[in-house]
């Protein structure tokens, strides 16, 4: 079978849970055997995920799980591939994912990509699967040839599709904790979407001139129900939070609409969004090497054209 | 305290890109190599600030050719104490952490740093896989790293948000933006760089079990579509009629 671990950040299922099963249920089908999905600690909801496509919906709770640490974590995931025989072991390619995917490799004595973002192949008992690299300029394919094979999945790279029903869920032990991680505390940015999850993501860099001008790109971000980002000098000059930037020292993002405004796009910032799939940019420089990355590209003052665009997308969802 | 810093070799930042005629082989002709960003300017300067602070030996370990010594001199030149090369083709995440666990397990280090991901393969794999060879605690991710005692605190990039989080040592960690300043090694460095202990290692033999068998280049975007800046509103068309993103 094909385990999927669904993660709950604070206990709730997110997209990144959803889109995992969906993903695994695929690669369950390409296989011939079924998915199921694994949550641990608080999880509501959990037999949400059997819509989904998981056909069971394993839990795990207890004071080890609540918060994370991913040598338990790993631990109580590995002993429920082992106990069910899974032959792929799926997770997200997030914070958590990533402490994990390693782990469970070893644990499982599996093969392991991490940060795919389409379905594998099946080539006999082998997995081919692809991934992006060098910073989105090439796509390399994998192939896997161990018994057990671990991926870890992109966000955004798969929609959720839910057509199935909720199904019960069952418990499973979970691993001891050795104590050695203690987590003091979480800090999160409440009400917007985070940026590795944004599906519209409205980036604004130096051309802004002054902070004080963010007014624009936020009624921007308003309207089409967006996450703000910055590019890298705006994070150092303070005008913007650091947890905004994107780019190769920052956040890597693949949104489904990135849309840069007075950003000349250095090749450290493309390599944070160059797997966006559709680009806006928006620069008063014709010159800016942003436009040769750009599906779309609008030449003129920003400070004009985007109360322009915010009323052109109010009038368009106004409409629609 | 005794400290291990993993580096990668990688292709610079802004190298091109491609590979051999049937796509097995990256091309490294005319490339660039520079020590991995995120191993360089964080976890490589944090370990050494701890040293300076703490006292103790600060390791750098590159599994690869001789041909990577000019990274690892840069690496003492920052202010490694000394360096240890593994000497084998860095062939997959899963082979050099192999490499690296079966070196650190005798080593006893208090703390192993690596980047948070290479530049190359942005796998994000080989920390967590070294934490489970020693089964020790792995924390990824992390922009903040303070030593009290033989305990660190961390704060930990989350989605939307930071963890902070406490660890006794030894422990593994990857190092995010944050965590420290880069540093330009100066004539000193460079110079006593040159006589600092550089160690090789005979790697140990194993057999990645997921390999990267081809390569391609992504398909080449169509080239921008220009918009009048007075005419949002064919834009907003745009996005919907033709990209289909709104």
């Amino acid at each position: 079978m094909v385990l999927v671990f669904a993660e709950s950040p604070r206990g709730n299922l997110k997209k990144a849970a959803f889109e995992a099963v969906t993903y695994g249920k695929k690669v369950a089908d390409l296989l011939g055997t079924t998915c199921v999905a694994l949550t641990l600690g608080k999880a509501d909801n959990a037999g949400e995920l059997g819509r989904y496509g998981a056909s069971r919906v394993l839990n795990a709770t207890g004071a080890a799980l609540d918060h994370f640490d991913s040598q338990t974590y790993a631990a109580t995931i590995a002993e429920v591939a082992k106990s069910n025989n899974a032959s792929v072991v799926i997770v997200s390619h997030t914070s958590t994912g990533k402490s994990l995917a390693g782990r469970l490799a070893v644990r499982l004595d599996a093969g392991l990509v991490s940060g795919v973002n389409m379905l594998p192949v099946a080539d006999g008992g082998k997995l081919r699967v692809k991934k992006s690299v060098f910073s989105g300029k090439a796509i390399a394919e994998f192939e896997i040839s161990s018994a057990v094979k671990v991926l870890s999945l992109l966000g955004n790279a798969v929609k959720p599709e839910s057509s199935g029903n909720p199904v019960a869920v069952e418990t499973v032990a979970a691993a001891a904790s050795n104590g050695r991680i203690r987590v003091r505390e979480v800090r999160t940015q409440e009400g917007r979407v985070p940026l590795p999850e944004a599906e519209i993501v409205v980036s604004a860099g130096r051309g802004m001139k002054d902070p004080g001008n963010w007014g624009i790109v936020e009624d921007l971000a308003e309207t089409l129900g967006a996450t703000t980002a910055c590019s890298r000098p705006v994070a150092d000059s303070d005008w913007r939070p650091h947890h905004e930037h994107v780019g190769q020292t920052g956040i890597a993002i693949r949104p489904n609409l990135y849309i840069a405004i007075g950003i000349s796009g250095a090749i450290q910032h493309l390599a944070g969004v160059n797997n966006s799939k559709v680009i806006v940019v928006i620069n008063k420089d014709p010159e800016a090497p942003f436009f040769k990355a750009a599906d779309y590209g609008v030449v003129g003052d920003l400070f004009e054209v985007v109360p322009r665009l915010n009323e052109a997308f109010k009038a368009f969802k106004a409409a629609n | 305290m005794k400290l291990l810093v993993c580096i990668s070799q990688t292709p610079d930042t802004t190298a091109k890109i491609s590979f051999n005629a049937d796509g097995t082989e990256f091309n490294a002709a005319g490339v660039q190599f520079i020590m991995n960003p995120y191993d360089e300017w964080y976890a490589l300067v944090r370990a050494c600030e701890l040293r300076e602070a703490l006292g103790g030996t600060v390791v750098a370990l590159n599994v690869g050719p001789a041909t990577n010594e000019t990274t690892i001199r840069k690496a003492l030149a920052i202010g490694a104490d000394e360096a240890v090369r593994i000497n084998a083709d860095p062939q997959g995440a899963a082979f050099v952490a192999k490499q690296i666990a079966e070196y650190a397990r005798g080593e006893q280090f208090d703390i192993i740093f690596f980047g948070k991901e290479t530049i190359d393969y942005n796998g994000s794999e080989v920390g967590a896989m070294v934490a489970e060879y020693l089964d020790l605690p792995f924390v990824s991710y992390a922009s903040k790293l303070d030593l009290n005692g033989n305990t660190a605190t961390l704060e930990r990039d989350i989605e939307g948000g930071v963890e902070v989080l406490e660890v006794d040592i030894p422990f593994v960690v990857s190092a995010a933006k944050g965590m420290a300043e880069q540093r330009i090694p100066n004539m000193r460095g460079i110079m006593t760089a040159r006589t600092k202990p550089l160690k090789e290692v005979q790697p140990v033999a194993f057999d990645d079990q997921a390999k990267a068998v081809q390569f391609t280049l992504p398909p080449a975007k169509a080239g921008v579509k220009l918009i009048e800046p007075d005419n949002m509103t064919e834009l907003v068309r745009l996005l919907h009629e033709e990209a289909k993103v709104i």
